[in-house]
């Protein structure tokens, strides 16, 4: 593979209600590790993901902190997240358990034309 | 132009798994090429070799596998939403002690590297289903 894409992988669903989460993440990973530049952007209920102190081991899950916390070691380091579905949420980017920015409607449309692939989950 | 498509949807429960097949038809029709069809999450279940819907509703192993036949699509399925679904081919049934095999004819079980090679090969990646 000679060339280089830059992906951009957009995660929209809460961290244990369904594959998506999980799916997303793995994605964004292999996409690294194939030495693509790789962007994750959370929207919707896909911020959930980010809050910390999660304790899932109550429904028999496993932490997705866990797999968040890989992305750096995957040189993932863009991270977004959409400003309304967190302000909508309660959420600020301190209660996130990676460093992430907050983007408008504007600017997120702008991030996506950026990206030659685009993987939504 | 060169295609991939990725299938997520669950056959039989979401249009999309369809709406994947159809798409594949026209874009072969049209004079594209498809570099790979990749099948996540539920949509594995398009692999099952044991899938028996009524005889009015559209068979999307089946037809995948025609499809594949004709145009000498790349079939793959993401090994580790397969195995964990009980969508096996015989090395993983031997692997994991099950008592049978079900992946259709046609298909193949990888890794998830196989969805990002596509994306890199190919000009468009569409997602039917996430």
């Amino acid at each position: 593979m000679s060339h280089q894409k830059r992906f951009l992988v957009i995660s929209r669903h809460p961290p244990y209600g369904s594959c998506h989460a999980r799916d997303a993440l793995d994605t964004a990973l292999t996409s690294a590790v194939f030495e693509q530049p790789v962007t994750m952007l959370f929207m919707g209920d896909g911020v959930l993901q980010l809050i910390q102190a999660q304790q899932p081991a109550g429904i028999q899950q496993k932490n997705l902190a866990a797999t968040l916390s890989a992305l750096p070691l995957y040189d993932i380091e863009q991270l977004y997240v959409c400003a309304s579905a967190m302000q909508q949420r309660g959420l600020k980017a301190e209660d996130c358990v990676l460093p992430v920015q907050l983007l408008d409607s504007n600017a997120i449309a702008e991030l996506i034309r950026q990206h030659d692939v685009v993987l939504s989950f | 132009m060169i295609f991939s498509l990725l299938v997520y949807a669950a056959p039989h429960s979401h249009q999309a798994a369809e709406s994947a097949y159809r798409f594949a038809v026209a874009t072969l029709a049209q004079g594209h090429s498809i570099h790979r069809v990749f099948f996540y999450g539920d949509g594995v279940h398009s692999a099952s070799a044991l899938a028996a819907p009524p005889q009015d509703e559209l068979d999307l192993p089946a037809r995948w596998q025609a499809l594949a036949q004709a145009h000498e699509l790349d079939l793959v399925v993401c090994i580790a939403a397969a195995v964990r679904r009980g969508v096996l081919d015989a090395n993983e049934a031997r692997r994991y002690e099950k008592p049978g095999h079900n992946l259709r004819e046609g298909f193949e079980l990888s890794g998830l590297g196989q969805l990002a090679e596509a994306a890199i090969q190919s000009d468009r990646l569409i997602t039917f289903g996430a």
